[in-house]
């Protein structure tokens, strides 16, 4: 859906990227500075540069060899910008409707109502933007990008500029567009726990170039391919929301294993993500008994990558998925742990962090992806 | 106004109608101007940008020479306008052309200090929904530099009114024809016992100028509460 090749001069390093991304979101995960947004401005034409081709859907966006370059306005993208980027002399409602009088008759934009519902605008319409939260100002941005028909969505690390509150408004708006939405788009963000919750590829950007592209469940459990270190390394367990018990308790099923949560609002039967971080993943050779913690794994261990430092990651394919457990290289030698041996995952219900659960796409991604190293 | 000789009021009737005139056809050119000035990239923009300011530097007879050198109805474009009927040398219509060119760099460049203040950001935000250069002018940048515009437009008023060496030099000081309220004060003050006649074209200038200043800080204020910006 999304083939790009880009070759440009940053400041301090050069761009050199080439991703071809399936349908879905595609997110640009690295540190700030790496080049992320330069990407994602060359695909929006207000960057062109020295060298590149992106072609989405099937038509030429930027050729430099055969010297096509679109202009932004033609290129039919919807940007969702960190800064909101609201026009201050408009209402709501007229902030919304900008891009349709630019849209051609042939396409069919999304139906206003459907998003003012779904985003939740309804109340705000004949508002200035200057009377918005910062939350409501992301989410009337985000509709007007949807609404303009575009055949790509791009976000610029489009919760960035908010605070913790917000972003837990904003980040459930995402995952429904993702669902609902059949056009692609490429999300940047330095946050794991958005890439854990969004991406259906993800690709790893650092000092310019990609590091590695691929599903998020794996990269994300491999800690060598993660830019922000080993304290991000997780895996995401795709799960479905099972009872909601009267103690507080949401309970999933994952591959058959319950797994306990922290009360959660999906409904029942819903898919959702949940990333558990490798940090808090404890380890046992026997199934423990008497243990506060709820939720326990049995797997096989399938790899132990030991580090310079006095840690050890241990990957473990249980039912449930692929989890990834930090522990000591004391422990990991002390319990004489193989690859190959049995041994028990153990999650705290508590200690899974709200911001890393949220609505999945309907089934575990299967894309076929590429990405030149 | 009884107080007022029919000279006097016709002074500022002509005065009042020049500097509209003036202000009114000059403000899409220095809309434009302002626009190539502050967002194009182009070779010879700063050459533009000396040409736009030339007329404040020079002194006002130099300008109003100029203009009489060029637009004398012996020149081939004098001769060409005379045959549209429009006569521009000792008429009204020079005077107005006059106080244009004068005004024109002031609104030239309060209009450019607004458009510099819009993010460029929104702009490229309007392109990525589809707005071509012309409509991303159109729908964003032209609302947003409305106080500056009526700044702009507040400022040439003023100097229209006001000017006074290119004028006479351009169109000479003739009662009833191209005598501005400034050639009244002026022609007054050139006969024995006209200084109370000149003291009531003054208070009028006054008057007009204070008005007009109130008047676009009014709607610059209302304006900018519009587009919730800050208005200080």
């Amino acid at each position: 859906m999304i083939d790009l090749t880009l070759a440009h001069q940053l400041q301090g390093f050069a761009l050199d990227i080439e991703i071809n991304a399936p349908p879905g979101v595609t997110v640009l995960f690295g540190r700030s500075g790496a080049g992320k947004t330069s990407v994602i401005s060359a695909v929006a034409g207000l960057l062109t540069p020295r060298y590149g081709r992106i072609k989405v859907a099937g038509q030429t966006l930027l050729d430099t060899d055969a010297g096509v370059n679109l202009p932004s306005h033609q290129r039919r993208i919807g940007y969702i910008f960190q800064d909101n980027r609201l026009f201050p002399h408009l209402t709501v409602e007229q902030n919304l409707t900008y891009g349709q009088r630019f849209t051609p008759k042939s396409r069919k934009p999304a139906d206003f109502d459907d998003v003012v519902d779904l985003l939740g605008l309804a109340a705000l319409l004949k508002r200035s933007p200057h009377q918005l939260s910062g939350g409501e100002k992301q989410r009337v941005a985000i509709g007007r990008a949807i609404l303009s028909a575009p055949d790509l969505v791009l976000a610029d690390e489009p919760l960035a500029a908010l605070d913790d509150a917000h972003k837990a408004e904003i980040l459930p708006y995402f995952e429904q567009l993702r669902d609902i939405l059949s056009v692609p788009m490429l999300y940047v963000t330095h946050s794991v726990a958005e890439v854990a919750r969004m991406a259906t590829t993800v690709a790893v950007i650092d000092q310019g170039r990609c590091l590695r592209c691929g599903p998020t469940a794996d990269i994300l459990t491999d800690p060598a391919a993660l830019p922000t270190g080993v304290r991000a390394a997780g895996a995401v367990l795709y799960a479905k929301v099972q009872a909601h018990h009267q103690d507080g308790l949401t309970e999933l099923d994952a591959g058959g294993i319950a797994l306990f949560l922290p009360g959660h609002e999906q409904a029942i039967g819903k898919r959702i993500r949940v990333r558990i971080a490798a940090h808090d993943v404890i380890l046992s050779r026997e199934r423990p008994d008497g243990l506060s913690a709820l939720n326990i794994f049995p797997g096989t261990i399938t790899q132990i990558r030991r580090g310079d430092g006095p840690g050890a990651m241990v990957t473990l394919q249980t039912k449930a998925g692929t989890l990834l457990a930090r522990v000591t290289r004391r422990s990991a030698d002390a319990m004489n742990l193989q690859v190959g041996g049995n041994c028990h995952a153990i999650v705290k219900t508590v200690s899974v962090a709200r911001e890393d659960v949220g609505g999945a796409s309907a089934s575990p991604p299967d894309p076929v992806t590429s990405c030149k190293l | 106004m009884a107080w007022l000789g029919p000279q006097e009021w016709d002074a500022v009737a002509l005065s009042l109608k020049v500097s509209f005139w003036a202000t009114t056809l000059s403000m899409p050119l220095a809309v434009l101007t302002a626009y190539a000035l502050a967002r194009g990239r182009f070779r010879g923009k700063s050459l533009l940008n000396g040409i736009v300011h030339l007329p404040l530097i020079l002194p006002p007879v130099v300008t109003g020479y100029l203009l009489l050198a060029v637009f004398n109805p012996t020149t081939p474009i004098g001769k060409t306008l005379d045959a549209f009927g429009l006569t521009l040398a000792f008429r009204w219509t020079g005077a107005a052309l006059a106080a244009a060119v004068m005004g024109f760099p002031l609104m030239v460049r309060a209009v450019r200090l607004s458009i510099e203040a819009v993010d460029p950001k929104l702009e490229q935000a309007a392109a990525t929904l589809g707005a071509s250069r012309f409509w991303v002018f159109a729908t964003i940048t032209l609302p947003l530099i409305v106080p500056g515009i009526l700044t702009g437009a507040i400022l040439g008023f003023a100097k229209a009114m006001g000017e006074f060496g290119a004028t006479i030099t351009f169109v000479a000081n003739i009662p009833g024809r191209t005598q501005t309220l400034p050639s009244a004060i002026y022609g007054f003050l050139q006969i024995p016992g006209g200084e109370s006649g000149a003291f009531r074209l003054v208070i009028i200038s006054i008057t007009i100028a204070m008005g007009a200043l109130l008047l676009s800080e009014w709607l610059a204020r209302r304006v900018a509460a519009k587009i919730g910006a800050k208005h200080d």
